[in-house]
């Protein structure tokens, strides 16, 4: 799970997340209480629908702004350290 | 069943299917106002919304909704009333936010066709179900630095958050061949419909292909190798030759190892075009969780059947009806009509004009075919700054229906109205070509079989053919000759003589 | 006068009058910060000369007669989760610890355009996530009220500003309470507004389906004004409410005679500190005899509130946090390679993540990414959501019989420092009265509503059904025309902030 999100976890840290998140989540799992089989689920609070914007330019920002709180960058590109292989997903 | 592919008729099917990405042929990106010209100098078309900087949120780019649309309704798909984006969470740093805005179980089209006919007849129909179109954001480019011994990927976020529509078929294809007549028939679709330029080379238009072939067994089973997905295919030409490649790449793994589909998990190989091969690529690890979840940050859109409506009405006809039109109001051939298509809706244009103007479609398509095309081909640009315009070659050719030159002769008054922007009239005149009229012909004829008596009396004797060799002296006496009249006077002269 | 004396209504007015110039107002605070901000700890960065620079063109054009905007002059800390571009924006956390953006949050570039001077940015808990301004990277703060405790959180930074004076109002941000609990715990008023009321460009996204920006001041009143100017659709954010933003401040004078107001017999239940539950129905009987009616109401799902908002919110935060992995901003690791990871990209990510962000960040990141994996999505997020629409019920059924539902804010007054640190459930169950607030999407004010024996704020919370600002504010400031409590001041301010010899 730590991987799946990016994290690196040290020992020490490994057994107390554990712990705390097996409570978590056996708190949270209170939710098995209730029965919600006609229930639809609610992703947004407002039932708005159909927000767009028109295909209009506006300005973008400077190369310098882009890459101005980048850690690593040689003027034009984000730098990162080497991925090994192909692309990460479709 | 079809047998499938190579020269020597193996007892297998090739199953193909596609998944197609194509940008949208929009001014900004999908969620923000950032342009999406190509070839910009990196991160220079950039902003905090597709950064994925802290704070930053996407609003959907109307236009991008609406060829989408049109894209999917060409398509014959149906659309859904009620659509939603989803976040498609994965690591990457060409992805800035740490996901992509994509669609998942709601998508807004599904279940389409497209069909594509091979005119040359060498293919049969072939009826290619689309499993879904939805609407999604591009990620920005990495490049890697074999060069520097550091070690370092650059990222050009420029293209991060372009639109795409990615386009899944069923495996309905059945052999490479199929893949690239369809892959040619979707672009020119996309392109007649405004939908995208469907560029492979600048990267409008990508294609990931998934093959496997299915064995008849002698059990009367059908055996099914595992499904490669294959990527990194430049060009439609590409994607062909990697699918011969790996068709029989997978034959040559099968007689060894009889390994079936589902005992192995699904391959991703890339295509190496110089070298000519598919490689393995490394097996991505926890084989992609993307944890896909309802984007909070945009609400959902509903397409009624008025608004439907009112895209398909200003859809203009897609290339298969174009075809059909063509050959059904001209009377060319399917092949002819095919040629005609593929070049696009501006030289469809031009052919109708001209063939109007005329009134022979058949002429038309030939003019256009061999002669317009050509030297479209020679130098370059496009029908639409094409210097000769439909109304000075139909006068053109005209003039050669009356009989005033005959086609070799037109096809230099031609390149001087190509080299000097004239029309037929004043091309003709600044050539110094004079008609030559009927009476003066007629006297011309009589000189000439004065001074060859041996030919007329060869015609005489039976040999019509030997009056070609009078056209040499006819023109030789007047270059604006036209040869096929006199030969006929010639031989009506000849035939009047006792 | 003292502009720390003066409302923020009738400091705008004094500065447009010219009674008092914006320069004296912004000193006058700023020297403020500079006496108590040490022992408080409720700023992470001050910008005493950009913020005297605005004071003085606000003055010039003043002088000039030309037109200032309605909050000329007034000073105003804003939350370290909104962004600024021209000072640090750092959500509390050591991975954006110097991370300055190119642009500036909606709200704030309102705020500019009233000609409010932004006088600095204030501490957090990190990505607001917390319940006590004891999850910053940046040290806790500490409770004016009494320093050993702590504020409340996640705003805890601006509700301890305005309790000090600081500055006359502030901004923050409410996910699941973090305006309203720690205006309570600090006897200030905060207000939530209804969700897509406040744009939410530019506001470090938490969970973004519950996150709104609010205004807290000393006053129903001065919230008002405040949400005048933020307030108002922003083309931008594609979950801002199109709908007009009524001029608040001018619909506060009404009576209240003919409102219901709703009292929830379940938030009454053990675990409620009894001189809160007494002052919270001393609240109840002040409304009434303002004219109000008081009716008991079921919330039946209410007691599932914190359940689902623990899993939706970690849901949609594992997910907007996965932005800081210190490939494009914020902190890098530096490298050091190792064969523990796949790979120096992995190793980036893992170490960057890893030492930027601190253990309820990781803890809700990894609740999240578990919650919504292949698998679980159906028994965790998707069975959250459904109850999400079940509490949101349980609102639209109450707001057939009431017009305002009222109740506890917290089931405890002003807690220790260190007292929850150690169990995170514990420090969950601090949101017990506002999440559901947040679920619905509705809108809710805190404000004062008596003090306990030791002399710690009481606070009372109102929420009504979605664009309920109106009647929110005028129940308010009713409210607050028959009481005093919003006027105390923390004794003992000035000794407690006095540097020590």
């Amino acid at each position: 799970m730590a991987a799946l999100a990016r994290l690196a976890l040290f020992d020490h840290e490994l057994a107390t997340m554990t712990s705390e998140l097996s409570n978590i989540v056996g708190f949270v799992s209170l939710l098995e209480e209730l029965d919600t089989t006609n229930v639809d689920p609610l992703a947004h609070p407002l039932d708005a629908e159909n927000v767009f914007r028109d295909d209009v330019p506006s300005p973008s920002l400077s190369t310098a702004e882009a890459l101005q709180s980048a850690p690593r960058h040689d003027g034009q590109y984000f730098l990162v350290p080497a991925v090994l292989g192909e692309s990460g997903a479709a | 069943m079809n047998a499938s592919t190579s020269e020597t008729q193996v007892p297998f099917t090739t199953i193909i299917g596609l998944e197609v990405h194509v940008q949208l042929q929009t001014l900004t990106k999908l969620f923000c106002g950032c342009s999406t010209a190509f070839g910009a100098p990196p991160n220079t078309q950039v902003c905090p919304v597709c950064l994925g900087l802290p704070g930053s949120l996407p609003v959907m780019n109307q236009r991008a909704f609406r060829l989408a649309l049109k894209a999917a309704l060409a398509l014959d798909c149906n659309i859904a009333s009620f659509t939603k984006w989803d976040r498609k969470n994965y690591f990457y740093p060409d992805l800035p936010k740490g996901y992509q805005i994509s669609q998942f179980d709601l998508p807004f089209s599904m279940d389409g066709t497209l069909e594509v006919i091979d005119p040359k007849g060498t293919i049969g129909p072939c009826r290619v179900g689309i499993v879904r179109v939805h609407l999604e954001e591009d990620a920005g480019k990495s490049m890697h630095d074999e060069t520097a011994g550091s070690g370092d990927t650059r990222i050009d976020l420029n293209r991060a958050g372009t639109p795409l529509c990615e386009i899944v078929t069923q495996p309905d294809l059945r052999s490479p061949q199929e893949a690239r007549l369809w892959l040619n028939e979707l672009k020119l679709l996309l392109v007649y419909l405004g939908v995208s330029d469907c560029n492979m080379q600048e990267g409008s238009l990508r294609v990931d292909a998934n093959v496997n072939l299915h064995i008849p067994q002698p059990d009367g089973r059908i055996a099914k190798t595992p499904i490669v997905e294959i990527k990194n295919m430049n060009s439609f030409r590409s994607v062909e030759r990697a699918l011969v490649y790996e068709t029989t790449r997978q034959w040559g793994v099968w007689q060894e190892t009889h390994a079936e589909m589902g005992k192995t998990p699904k391959q991703t190989r890339g295509w190496d075009d110089p070298a000519g091969v598919t490689r393995a690529q490394r097996h991505k690890e926890e084989s992609s969780d993307y944890r896909y979840f309802p984007e909070p940050d945009l609400v959902p859109v509903t397409v009624s059947s008025a608004q439907q409506a009112a895209v398909r009405s200003e859809m203009g006809e897609p290339p298969v009806r174009v075809r059909k039109g063509l050959e059904t109001r001209w009377k060319i051939s399917a092949y002819d009509a095919d040629v005609l298509v593929n070049q696009g809706r501006q030289l469809v244009d031009y052919f109708e004009e001209l063939a109007t103007l005329i009134g022979d479609g058949k002429i038309a398509s030939n003019w256009l075919q061999q002669d317009v095309l050509r030297t479209l081909n020679e130098r370059g640009g496009t029908i639409e700054d094409f210097p000769v315009r439909p109304a000075a070659l139909a006068e053109l050719i005209a003039r050669v229906n009356a009989g005033d030159f005959d086609t070799s002769r037109a096809r230099e008054i031609f390149s001087e109205m190509l080299a000097s922007g004239r029309s037929a009239a004043d091309a003709v005149l600044s050539m110094g070509i004079a008609v030559v009229g009927d009476d003066e012909l007629v006297a011309l004829c009589r000189d000439i079989l004065a001074a060859n008596p041996k030919i007329v009396a060869d015609v005489k004797g039976g040999k019509e053919q030997a009056a070609a060799g009078l056209i040499g002296h006819a023109k030789k006496k007047n270059p604006n000759i036209n040869p096929g009249k006199v030969r006929t006077i010639c031989i009506d002269l000849i035939r009047a003589m006792q | 006068m003292q502009p720390a004396d003066l409302s923020a209504i009738d400091l705008v007015a004094a500065v447009r009058q010219g009674d008092l110039s914006a320069v004296q107002c912004t000193e006058a605070f700023l020297n403020r910060i500079q006496y108590c901000n040490g022992a408080i700890n409720a700023f992470l960065n001050v910008d005493r000369a950009g913020a005297l620079a605005c004071a003085e063109s606000i003055d010039v054009r003043r002088r000039s007669g030309q037109p200032l905007g309605p909050l000329a002059g007034l000073p105003v800390a804003v939350k370290d989760a909104l962004c600024t571009a021209d000072l640090p924006t750092t959500a509390a956390s050591k991975i954006l610890e110097n991370f300055r953006p190119p642009y500036d949050a909606f709200v704030v570039s309102r705020l500019r355009q009233a000609d409010a001077v932004i006088v600095g940015k204030t501490n957090m808990d990190e990505f607001a996530m917390g319940g006590s301004n004891e999850n910053s990277a940046f040290g806790p703060v500490h409770n004016p009220w009494d320093f050993s405790r702590a504020p409340g959180g996640s705003s805890g930074g601006s509700a301890a500003c305005v309790a000090a004076d600081m500055t006359p109002v502030a901004i923050g941000s409410d996910t699941g309470g973090s305006i309203r609990q720690p205006a309570g715990l600090c006897g200030i008023t905060g207000l939530k507004p209804t969700y897509g009321r406040v744009s939410r460009r530019g506001l470090i996204a938490f969970a973004s389906s519950l996150d709104q920006i609010g205004p807290m001041a000393r006053s129903a009143a001065d919230c008002a004004l405040v949400l005048e100017t933020i307030a108002g659709h922003d083309p931008g954010d594609s979950t801002s409410l199109t709908d007009a933003v009524p001029r608040y401040t001018s619909l506060l004078e009404q009576p209240l005679a003919g409102v219901r107001v709703g009292r929830v017999p379940e938030h009454f239940a053990a675990g409620l500190d009894p001189e809160v539950a007494k002052g919270v129905e001393e609240a109840f009987a002040v409304l009434k005899a303002a004219g109000a009616t008081v009716h008991d109401i079921a919330m039946p799902h209410a007691k599932y509130g914190v359940a689902t908002y623990y899993l939706v919110a970690p849901c949609e935060a594992s997910s907007n946090l996965a932005r800081y992995d210190g490939a494009h901003y914020g902190h890098r690791a530096s490298a050091k390679p190792s064969s523990a990871f796949e790979s120096p990209l992995i190793e980036m990510y893992c170490r960057s993540r890893a030492e930027g962000f601190g253990p309820e960040v990781k803890r809700r990141i990894m609740l999240g990414t578990y919650a919504l994996s292949s698998g679980y999505y159906d028994a965790y997020y998707a069975k959250a959501l459904k109850v999400r629409r079940l509490i949101r019920q349980d609102y639209l059924d109450a707001f057939e019989h009431v017009d305002l539902i009222g109740g506890p804010v917290s089931a405890t007054p002003a807690f220790k420092l260190g007292e929850k640190t150690g169990d995170p459930l514990a420090m969950y169950l601090v949101d017990l009265y506002t999440v559901s607030t947040n679920l619905a999407g509705v809108g809710g004010i805190s404000f004062p509503c008596g003090f306990t024996k030791s002399g710690l704020p009481i606070g009372f919370q109102l929420q009504a059904p979605a664009l309920g600002e109106p009647l929110l504010l005028r129940a308010s400031d009713r409210f607050q025309r028959l009481t005093d409590w919003h006027l105390r001041r923390p004794p003992n301010l000035t000794a407690l902030c006095t540097p020590k010899g």
